[in-house]
């Protein structure tokens, strides 16, 4: 299919201005004519030269010709049908919202992010209460409706699948310690003190904070992704027409399931951390595995490893309450469920840290 | 009748999942200018022959050309060309979620033509107004309109490159009844504005006999018959009698 330009002449016949269209006036032609330059005052239209021609090309010899195009001179096959139809089309649509980009603008978004943030804490807080409600309610009242298939699903998904990279990353942080920790304490003579130092990080702190923030990443965003797709098709409101609770069906098995998981996972992690000290130490350091571990037996009180492993279900609930919750807000659209997603994740490991700080205060005035 | 061209020219397709085989030795013709309705009951691979034609679904063996051009075997600029000549309406609409109506209309407009901003805005809103949505519709997103309304902006996006060859899958599918009226006369009112050559896979019996030219049954993993509603009817088949000699088939045809 040979195009021919775009043109147009104008004619003037009897004091009559008549607008002629030349060659093809399609979507992939009609970029060559500047609809704006239009001829002034046209008051016919003929269209006995023109090529093919689609409804771009008639909206744009509309937009020409002004009143002219309701005048029609000369035979086309499909024009006069065309234009018509355009005409007949009607209205214009309403202009598209766009900012306008302001100072204004600037404050009135500040200002509505910070109610949000405030907003969105005590709706976060209500639904942590509206959980812990359910799940207890579940456990007291109705243990026999507790979804032991889910609970063990997600403990699988989310706990036993996620132990690899917990004791990987954990090993290499616990090397990555023993490393400072030697090279520091090796201008006071006192490597050998980097056996305390491994040991109560990995156990009091690094250990439990790490699976946290590994499973805000991985588990926590995979929470929001799936019950935000349920929620982007009706599947929620579904389970709600069938008298599920959403809160039974959902949050409870990833509650029960992330607070015995996140324990065990940040054991792990500790394990491994130690580990990763204890591979330094005997191979740049000098101290032999025997006596890494006896000084760790010797020096770091096991109450270290409790204060860190104390935490531990509480992050695992953090993770799947705010994965869960940001999950049931996402709208209509594929933009809502991004949006959700990285707030989930962003969310969970904010508050993770905060409640680890809050910990550490905590466990100091008590002298533990 | 010797001089009409072949819009789509499907020979010997065969499309398979796994083993399970779909379509096996299908021929299909859809000539120049007419519409053609695909039937079939529930799970004979309407819409997978879409889109085994449009290429979204890689067919098994069997060709399929498209204005001459086998669509199996083009790849890259050539593809493209051919692409840019077809538009496709999905069955629920597959609207861009995160974009507005207008940017919908107007995704295709930036990506193939030359226009300017302004001019290829204007283009989208006259489309949008062809499809016979109100002017507060451009600015809205798709999770925000009813099932008509977004059938319709679907129909725009198809629409937006005004392509020789449409593409619809259930147009009419979960519309009421006055509103699939109207959205079958907008489509045959731009068929025949706009020379359209129209591949329609429908259930909908009023569809069929408002604005098929001729209807291509599918049965038995491949198209058993073609033919206006009157032809068919003719033909011994459980299924085509099934079909148009029930209560709902009856109704259609005597309306």
């Amino acid at each position: 299919m040979s195009k021919a330009e775009a043109s147009f002449e104008v004619h003037e016949e009897d004091g009559v201005r008549t607008l002629c269209p030349q060659g093809d006036w399609t979507v992939m032609t009609v970029h060559g004519v500047d609809p704006d330059t239009e001829p002034p005052g046209c008051g016919a239209l003929d269209i006995s030269a023109l090529g093919n021609i689609d409804t771009a090309g008639a909206l744009v010899l509309v937009r020409m010709a002004g009143d002219g195009a309701a005048n029609l001179t000369g035979s086309h096959d499909s024009a006069a049908r065309l234009i018509g139809l355009v005409t007949a089309s009607g209205m214009e649509c309403d202009p598209p919202e766009r900012g306008d980009g302001s100072f204004f603008e600037l404050f009135e978004r500040t200002g509505r992010a910070s109610v949000q943030m405030w907003t969105e804490a005590v709706a976060t807080l209500s639904f942590l209460g509206e959980a812990l409600a359910t799940c207890f309610r579940m456990l007291i009242f109705k243990p026999q409706r507790l979804r032991w298939t889910s609970i063990v699903a997600v403990m699988e998904v989310a706990g036993l699948d996620a132990l690899p990279i917990v004791a990987f990353l954990s090993f290499f942080v616990g090397m990555v310690v023993a490393f400072i920790g030697a090279t520091s304490l090796a201008d006071l003579g006192a490597t050998v003190f980097t056996v305390e130092l491994v040991g109560i990080a990995m156990m009091r702190e690094l250990g439990v904070l790490l699976t946290g923030i590994i499973l805000a990443g991985r588990t926590n965003s995979a929470f929001t992704a799936q019950i935000g797709a349920m929620r982007m098709r009706q599947e929620i409101d579904a389970m709600t027409t069938l008298g599920l609770s959403p809160q039974e069906v959902l949050v409870a098995p990833r509650i029960f399931a992330m607070a015995l998981m996140t324990p065990l996972l940040a054991f792990a992690a500790t394990i491994a951390g130690i580990f990763g000290g204890l591979v330094v130490g005997w191979l740049a350091l000098d101290i032999n595995p025997v006596m890494f571990i006896s000084r760790l037996q010797d020096a770091v009180a096991v109450t270290n490893f409790w204060v860190g492993l104390s935490k531990a279900p509480i992050f695992g609930l953090v993770v799947a309450l705010i994965g869960c919750r940001q999950g049931l807000i996402v709208g209509g659209s594929v933009q809502s469920l991004g949006s959700h997603t990285t707030t989930s994740v962003v969310q969970a490991i904010f508050s993770i840290i905060v409640i680890d700080a809050v910990f550490a205060i905590f466990y100091m005035e008590l002298d533990l | 009748m010797s001089a009409r061209e072949a819009a789509i020219r499907v020979r010997g397709l065969k499309t398979a999942y796994g083993s399970h085989v779909v379509h096996e030795n299908l021929d299909l013709d859809l000539w120049k200018g007419e519409v053609l309705g695909i039937i079939g009951g529930s799970g004979t691979g309407k819409s997978v022959l879409l889109r085994a034609i449009v290429g979204l679904k890689r067919p098994s063996a069997g060709t399929v050309e498209i204005f001459g051009r086998d669509i199996t075997r083009l790849e890259g600029a050539e593809r493209q060309a051919v692409e840019r000549q077809w538009g496709l309406m999905f069955q629920d609409g597959a609207l861009f979620s995160n974009l507005t109506v207008r940017e919908n209309v107007l995704v295709p407009l930036q990506e193939h033509t030359q226009l300017g901003r302004d001019m290829a805005r204007e283009i989208a809103e006259m489309k949008i107004r062809l499809a016979g949505l109100d002017a507060s519709a451009a600015n809205k997103y798709p999770s925000d309109l009813s099932g008509g309304m977004r059938k319709r902006a679907a129909l725009a996006r198809a629409l937006a490159l005004d392509p020789a060859l449409l593409f619809l899958d259930e147009p009419t599918a979960g519309l009421d009844p006055i509103t699939a009226g109207k959205f079958d006369g907008l489509i045959r009112e731009l068929q025949q504005a706009l020379g359209l050559t129209v591949f329609l896979v429908t259930h909908d019996l009023d569809t069929l006999g408002a604005i098929c030219d001729r209807i291509a049954v599918l049965a038995e993993k491949r198209v058993i018959a073609t033919g206006t509603i009157a032809e068919l009817r003719q033909l011994d088949h459980p299924w085509i009698n099934d079909y148009f000699n029930g209560p709902r088939g009856r109704a259609a045809v005597a309306s």
